[in-house]
């Protein structure tokens, strides 16, 4: 995005409801053409207001939101040309699918050999060619679905918003769409806003993901980066699964930072979000980057740790360990051979690298 | 299942049916003494009265009841000239022992008061002739009878007689739809003035609409407000919409009558702000705009309680997508957002139409002459002039003008739509 204008642009956007309380504290981000950018995070952290501030149903109070570099925070909704899919699709109950798809053109004054022709290039699109003569009730959740979805595209607008589209859907349908509204993005080259609080969603789609907590952005980056390297406690704990292991910096040394745990351990960590000896800290491990009865070499940490509990998943153990004063930190150990002598009770080394365990904010 | 369980099939000799029929017996007869006090009140109050009221329209035979023999024999009449001696007699001897006749519905008066339906000023004919018919004490009974009075030479009175003999017959028909029988007998048009049920019916159906769209006006902003305000106002708002149904009838409709008349409370502030001159005073009330406004008032909630349980179903996800998709707020609306209310709208419309149809007390009360509507022509027959058979068939009428109504509505939205809130 260097020099070039982004598709949108928020700009310290802030929001109250009622004047006292702000739900959206100072949002930016920019979206640039052809991304898919989810906002994700628990309800009430303000994701759906910033949606409904970039389609035009409720007002920014502070800031100002760009569409192609034009401010438009006073372009009444039905002049953004943006598409939408609503939670509950919102299909008109007293039209047909195909008089649902012909709406936006219809508005559009299109011709109506035209607005036919692309009703149906929509409905073949979506799978439903023949299902134009029906009523919404009439299709199930997986089809409304993909109704609302060519609905907001028939229009070809630079940008679709999509306010939990899949929440109504079942686990299995549900994993279907994300990737049917993937290759979706990626055939049409569409550019996506897309809100949930599903992060499995989330990553499997996303080119970015802004993570909101309490109307703040509390990381923007691509779904790698964000397991990976997650800036914050919040954010490594929202996605994924993590260990948390709470303690105090003792020594900062370039990348690496010394920690002296709650109960007296010492531990290796990177330096992420720490700033000074003596700050508290929490440190951020994922379950499947310990290793039980590792190599002494390969590993910067190593404790005994105490088997609490075997879940049995299949391809991997969840196991429960009581390490380092926590009786709550989870190690996915691979069902090997070697593994599968684990025995609730006994007492094992783990240990982990240095990289995988991040030292965060308090 | 090819191999069914032998143990079973043995056990099973019932088919499937009858079984089901036994085990839900019970539950069914319960069910039914249940609803049993419902169905007897139904049965007493509603459809034994309809059903009297639909034979009494048709039946009435205070002819029959009071000349028996006369009326059997005065079938056997031509219609020519005038009826035999011999009915001439029979008609006498009848008279003379329906003379003293005391039971009430047998006596002279009321078939004096039958024929006299049909041919008005004819009531005196028959009580003055049953009082000097027991002279006559032979034959020839015909020339005795036209000497008692001379209308009896008048043919029209025979025929009258021979169509009111028939217990069953269509005349209050043709007299609730202005039209009567003339000398020979055939079905015509009254005359102008006497046509008066008709007009009153296309009034009545007039100011029921009248009154149905100004309630369709008014109520349609308020529900929509009902089913978007928070639930604090919404509830202030709904009990607002509600209060006119705690308080009594009579009582909203005296207090127009206070705020409307000539020296009531709407007049008085027009004189004090110097608008109307004192003696300018509007007349507001007993007439037509009486009718309309307080029957309005009293049959709103009813146009705004469907209403509003339909829009309140209406997400307004609906309003957004339409806005999102491009379209102007008021296209959304018409496209969008009016269709999804017309259960609710034809509910209520109905509704009110059918109950403003039937209106009987605020017409009566704030009516004055032009305001009347049917119902007040009804009451008037059945507890004024005590036509009983012509207000059943005025209300025969009724009745179905309102079913007609009624399967109109099921073609055009279907009754299963209906949403009454």
């Amino acid at each position: 995005m260097t020099g070039e204008v982004p598709l949108v642009r928020f700009e310290n956007i802030q929001k109250s409801y009622d004047g006292e309380t702000l739900v959206v504290k100072d949002f930016n981000l920019d979206v640039a053409a052809g991304e898919f950018v989810t906002m994700l995070g628990p309800s009430g952290s303000g994701k759906t207001t910033c949606l409904m501030m970039l389609a035009g149903f409720e007002p920014a109070t502070q800031g100002e939101i760009y569409l192609k570099g034009k401010p438009i925070n006073k372009v009444p909704p039905y002049k953004r040309g943006i598409g939408m899919v609503f939670q509950n699709y919102a299909l008109f109950p007293h039209m047909t699918v195909a008089e649902n798809l012909a709406f936006p053109l219809e508005v559009r004054k299109i011709p109506k050999a035209e607005r036919e022709a692309r009703v149906n290039r929509a409905l073949d699109m979506v799978q439903l060619g023949a299902f134009g003569g029906r009523r919404p009730m009439q299709l199930s959740g997986g089809q409304q679905q993909r109704v609302a979805v060519a609905r907001s595209l028939i229009f070809d607008p630079d940008l679709v918003l999509m306010d939990e589209p899949l929440g109504a859907l079942d686990k299995n349908l549900r994993e279907q769409m994300q990737y049917e509204i993937k290759h979706m993005h990626e055939e049409l080259g569409l550019t996506v806003v897309y809100v949930t609080h599903d992060q499995t969603e989330a990553l499997t789609m996303s080119n970015r993901i802004a993570v909101f907590e309490d109307g703040i952005v509390q990381q923007c980056a691509a779904p790698a980066a964000l397991y990976e390297r997650p800036e914050n406690a919040f954010v490594a704990n929202f996605i994924g699964e993590n260990n948390r292991l709470m303690g105090k910096v003792t020594a900062i040394d370039g990348d690496k930072v010394n920690i002296l745990s709650d109960n007296g351990d010492q531990l290796v960590a990177s330096k992420v979000n720490v700033n000074a000896v003596g700050d508290r800290s929490t440190i951020s491990l994922r379950p499947e980057r310990v290793f039980v009865n590792p190599d002494i070499n390969s590993v910067d940490n190593l404790f005994s740790a105490k088997v609490e509990e075997l879940i049995y998943h299949g391809d991997h153990i969840r196991t429960r360990f009581t390490v380092c004063g926590h009786d709550d930190f989870i190690v996915k150990v691979p069902n090997s051979a070697a593994n599968s002598l684990l025995q609730e009770g006994n007492i094992v080394p783990i240990g982990w690298k240095m990289e995988d365990c991040l030292a965060l904010d308090a | 299942m090819t191999t069914a369980n032998p143990s079973i099939d043995q056990a099973n000799t019932l088919p499937l049916k009858e079984k089901l029929a036994k085990t839900t017996a019970i539950q069914r007869r319960r069910a039914f003494l249940l609803t049993l006090p419902l169905v007897l009140f139904l049965l007493i109050s509603f459809v034994f009265p309809i059903g009297q009221m639909l034979f009494n329209s048709i039946h009435n035979n205070k002819v029959s009841a009071v000349v028996p023999d006369f009326a059997t024999a005065i079938q056997a009449w031509d219609g020519q000239g005038l009826p035999s001696e011999a009915t001439f007699e029979i008609f006498v001897k009848d008279l003379a022992k329906a003379k003293k006749v005391r039971e009430v519905g047998r006596t002279v008066g009321n078939m004096a008061t039958r024929i006299n339906y049909e041919m008005p000023g004819s009531r005196s004919l028959f009580t003055k002739s049953a009082r000097k018919v027991g002279k006559i004490k032979q034959g020839p009974y015909k020339e005795a009878l036209i000497k008692i009075d001379k209308k009896w030479a008048n043919p029209q009175v025979w025929l009258t007689l021979q169509r009111a003999s028939h217990d069953i017959s269509p005349a209050f028909y043709v007299a609730a739809m202005d039209l009567k029988y003339n000398e020979t007998g055939e079905i015509v048009e009254a005359d102008e003035l006497y046509q008066i049920y008709l007009n009153n019916f296309v009034k009545t159906l007039w100011l029921a609409a009248l009154i149905t769209f100004i309630c369709v006006l008014l109520a349609y902003p308020v529900a929509y407000l009902l089913s978007v305000l928070p639930l604090r106002q919404s509830n202030l708002l709904m009990i607002m919409v509600l209060l006119p149904f705690w308080t009594s009838l009579l009582v909203r409709t005296t207090a127009w009558i206070a705020i409307l008349q000539t020296e009531g409370v709407i007049n008085d502030l027009l004189v004090y702000f110097g608008v109307i001159g004192d003696d300018g005073r509007i007349q507001m009330i007993y007439n037509q705009t009486g009718t309309i406004i307080a029957m309005v008032h009293i049959l709103l909630p009813f146009m705004i309680l469907p209403l509003y349980s339909v829009m309140k179903t209406i997400q307004p996800t609906y309003m957004r997508a339409a806005l999102s998709m491009g379209s102007k707020p008021f296209y959304a609306y018409r496209r969008v957002y009016l269709p999804q209310t017309i259960p609710g709208l034809a509910a209520g419309t109905l509704l009110v139409f059918i109950l403003a149809i039937g209106y009987y007390i605020t017409p009566a009360l704030v009516g004055g002459q032009d305001g009347l509507l049917i119902s007040n022509l009804i009451a008037y027959h059945i507890q004024k002039s005590l036509n009983w058979s012509l207000g059943a068939a005025l209300g025969t009428m009724l009745l179905v003008v309102v079913l007609l109504l009624y399967w109109v509505y099921n073609k055009l939205i279907g009754i299963d739509k209906l949403k009454f809130g």
